[in-house]
This record gives structure tokens, sequence and C-alpha cells, in this order.
């Protein structure tokens, strides 16, 4: 097991990775955020040609390993003359690869907001945009808390493939010190306890703003059985 | 309920600017159709429909469910597109385009069975929100308008509830006032009291019977004969998509020879008869 004073030379590199996987993963999700909200509106827009470009950019993107679009961005587009740094590339690769999983869930969300609410709104005399601003999108909104802040979570998760296009994360710190040191076991365990501490706290967060968007139900007192399925006290 | 419709019946006639069965004044109708048909796919549910309704009127469309009556009012205001035939509102045409759609939905407002509300805001904002952005009226003019409707529904002091913390009388109402808001010319009614607690339905029933005493054009989609007796000009029967009969309603519950219209209103309670249950059923 390590001694205390090689915990201390090693855990400042893998904050360092830590804080550099905590910035690849915010910023890509922030990214994500918007453009998965533009797509999926492009997936139900009046334009057929919009509506067409958008489902294949989802298909293939849902189709193909992350690892291999973070593989194109980094290598193969320099053959294009477009060279970008790890961070650049590994933020680009992880948004758009998120932004198609997330314009399908804003997509569904906002199909399954009830029919009556968009007639009630063109019967008023909403355009369109108007709809959508002021009426749909804020009841979709509510509908899509869940899986978004699902993404969140698993943001954490994945940001870790950037390791294999040389971005100095949180993984390939862990990689290069065990291989210098051959203290596998201590630091893989290090890297995963930081890397639960990073996904634990946004698990929370998220819970916590499913539960201040819903309010209180009236079943918050014990718990409920379903079909003999203990269901978790809801919150 | 019957007796209190039939005394709120001469209060409204009373109020009522033009006799109920006289014709309504000539010149532009307010909603004209003529040869409507629409298919729902292979289904055809309007067949070549003619109908004209005069300014001030108040029609109430009655008939089996599947006769295509929620049908045609929701192509009234675009709510569905139609195969052939015109739609006049006001004398603007309805064509497929947004821009003729926009113009007469800001005439014709509608309110529908399960209310529609905007359940993520307040009362007020409800109300508010056409006016403003389909409108451009400023916030404080806006607001003005709508505590004036909202007080002729009932409702001050509920501006800032949200629509769930309402009953469903008060959230209909509040869809009554959503409506008028936009100041329209013509309202849409789709049975407006068929999801309603039966004691709620009163106080529906109540404000659309107010609203037709101010010479509002109404076309109510409703299974409440007694309201079409209290406040209905003409009655209007459909049934397989077609109209059957159209008539003043003392002429239509009294009177019609129609076979089918006497069976569909054996079904429905006769407005004016409270239910007796025969002495031996008491015994």
């Amino acid at each position: 097991m390590l001694a205390f004073n090689e915990l201390s030379s090693l855990l400042p590199p893998l904050l360092e990775g830590a804080l550099v996987t905590v910035e690849v993963s915010v910023a890509s999700y922030l990214i994500a955020l918007v453009a998965g909200l533009a797509i999926g509106l492009a997936r139900i827009s009046r334009f057929s040609p919009v509506r067409m470009l958008a489902a294949c950019y989802v298909q293939f993107i849902r189709g193909t390993p992350l690892l291999l679009q973070l593989f194109f961005i980094y290598y193969v587009l320099p053959y294009a003359n477009v060279v970008l740094s790890p961070f650049q590339a590994g933020v680009l690769g992880l948004s758009l690869n998120y932004a198609a999983y997330m314009a399908e869930v804003f997509r569904s969300g906002i199909a399954a907001v009830p029919k009556g609410q968009s007639e009630a709104g063109v019967s008023l005399a909403l355009t369109n945009t108007q709809l959508m601003t002021y009426v749909v999108i804020p009841q979709a909104l509510k509908i899509v808390i869940p899986p978004i802040g699902n993404f969140f979570v698993a943001i954490f998760k994945d940001s870790a493939l950037v390791s294999v296009i040389t971005m100095k994360d949180l993984m390939f710190t862990g990689q290069i010190l065990a291989s210098s040191t051959f203290k596998h076991f201590e630091i893989f365990a290090i890297v995963a306890l930081i890397y639960f501490m990073l996904s634990y706290p946004a698990a929370k967060l998220v819970e916590a703003i499913e539960r201040k968007l819903n309010g209180h139900s009236e079943k918050s007192n014990g718990r409920r059985r379903v079909f003999g399925f203990q269901l978790k006290r809801a919150s | 309920m019957n007796e209190w419709i039939g005394e709120r019946r001469d209060v409204v006639r009373k109020e009522m600017h033009r006799p109920p069965g006289e014709a309504p004044e000539s010149g532009t109708d307010a909603v004209a159709i003529a040869g409507l048909s629409k298919s729902f796919g292979d289904v055809k549910v309007l067949h070549d429909i003619d109908l004209r309704i005069g300014k001030g009127e108040r029609i109430v469309i009655c008939g089996p469910s599947g006769s295509g009556k929620s049908t045609l009012i929701r192509c009234i205001n675009g709510l569905e597109s139609h195969e052939s035939g015109a739609i006049q509102v006001n004398g603007h045409s309805l064509g497929d385009d947004r821009k003729s759609k926009l113009t007469i939905r800001k005439d014709v407002g509608m309110v529908f069975q399960h209310f529609n509300l905007y359940p993520h805001l307040t009362v007020l904002r409800n109300c508010t929100l056409s006016p403003i952005k389909a409108l451009g009226m400023n916030k404080r003019e806006a607001e003005e308008i709508a505590q004036h409707y909202l007080m002729k529904v009932k409702l001050s002091g509920h501006e800032h509830k949200l629509p769930s913390q309402l009953s469903g009388g008060q959230q209909q109402r509040v869809a009554i006032a959503r409506a008028l808001c936009m100041r329209p010319k013509v309202m849409l009614f789709d049975e407006p009291t068929s999801a309603l607690d039966p004691e709620l339905v009163r106080e529906v029933l109540e404000t659309m019977l107010e609203l037709a005493g101010e010479g509002m054009t109404m076309l109510c989609v409703t299974h409440e004969m007694g309201f079409a007796k209290a406040v209905a000009d003409r009655v209007v029967f459909m049934d397989g998509g077609r109209i059957i009969e159209v008539a003043p309603p003392e002429e239509f519950f009294r009177s019609t020879t129609n076979r089918r219209i006497q069976s569909f209103l054996s079904h429905v309670a006769s407005p004016l008869e409270s239910f007796v249950p025969p002495k031996a059923a008491l015994a």
C-alpha cells in the first residue's frame, strides 16, 4: 500500500487531471445542451431538408462509437487542414456526440406535451415560434429534466475517452502515473474514487433540480408498492 | 337545473338586443361555410356542409358522437384542415397559409372541453400572454383587460393562482376569460361542460348565458339541451358528417318530424320536464 508521503506526491497531478476532466465535461455538456435543443427542434421542423439533415446527423452519431468520433476529429480532420488541440477536439467530439442524444430526448419531450396545449396556443393566435417559446418548451423542459440530468452524470465518465487523444485529463494522468510507479491498484483506485466524487454530487444536484421542479407529490409519505415491486419513497 | 335554466332564459331574452328567431342582420355573415368536406385518411367525416351564421347569432350544434360536430367547429379556426369547400369568418377567407389562419384566429376564440390552460403560468399570465404577444399590447393594458374579463367570469382575486389550484369549473371560466381577452368576434365552444362535475356545470353555463346576453356570436357544441333552449337562435343537428336539420329551438325540440332527431332527443333529457320517477318505482 501507499505510504502517506507517496500519496501526497501523487495527489496533486491527479487533482490537476481531475480539474481538466471537469472543464472538458462541463464545457461539452453546456454546448451539447444548446446544440441538442437546436437539433431536436430541427428534427420537427416544417422544412423537410432540415428535418432530414438533422435525422441523418442523429442516426450517424448514435450509430458510431464516441471513441471513433474523437479519433476522427483529432487525427483525421488535420488532413482537411483543420487542426484542433486535444482540448478543442475533446470538447467538440463530446458535445457533438451528446447533442445527438439530447436532440432525441428534447424531441420526445416536446412530443409529450399534450396536444391540447398547442391547440389552445394556436387558437389564441400565437405563431409557431411563440407557441414553442412560451407554451411548449417550458412544459417539455419539466419532462426532459431526468434524462438530460442523467447525461450530466454520464458525460463525466465518457470524458475519460479524451485521454486517448492525448488530453491530460484524470484518466490520462492516472495511466501515466500508474505506468511509472507500477502501483496500478492504488492509483486506479484513487482515480475511481475521484470520478465517483465528481459524478455523485452531480447526480444529487440533478435529483434536487427534479424535486424542485416537480414540487412535492401527495405520496411523499411512506413507500409505494406497485405490483409487488417496492418503489422508492416519492420525493 | 332545468327550472333554473328556464328562469335564466327569460332574463337573457330581456337583455338580448334582438329577439331569438329573428333573422340576423344582413351584410357580412360572422361565419360562412360552403361545401365543406373533410376526411381523415379514407374516412369522410364532413360531407358538403353549408352553414351561415350572422353576427350576434347563437348556434348550438348537437348530435350523436362521431357526427362531426367538433370537427366542424375546429375547421372554422383552422385547427383542422379541409379538403374542399370554403370557410369565411367576417369576410376573411380561411386558407392553408399561416397568414390567413392567424388573421382569423385573432377574431375567433375557442373554449375546449378539457380547458387547455397553460399549467406553468398563472391565471393572469394565461390571459395576457396572447394579447401581449399576438396583439402587441403592452403589459399594463393586457393586465387591465384580463382583470376586466376575470371579473366578468367572477374570478377576480384568483389572478396569481396556477390552474392546478382551481376547480374544473373555475378553470373553464378562466379559459373563457382567456379567449375573451383577445376580443374575438366569434366564440367557439367545444363541449365546454362535458368534462365537468355536474355541480360545476352550472357556473360555466351561467357565464356562457351572460356572454350570449351581450351579443357575442357563439357556436356551441354541447349536450346541454337546456342551454340550447335558453339561448340558441338556431339549433343545428348533425349526424354522420351531415347537417340534418337547422331550426330555432322551439321548432327543433317540439315539432321536429325527423325520426333520427326524435330518437336522439329522447336520449337527452327533455329540457323543460324534470325527471319524475313513476309512482310504481317509489312504492
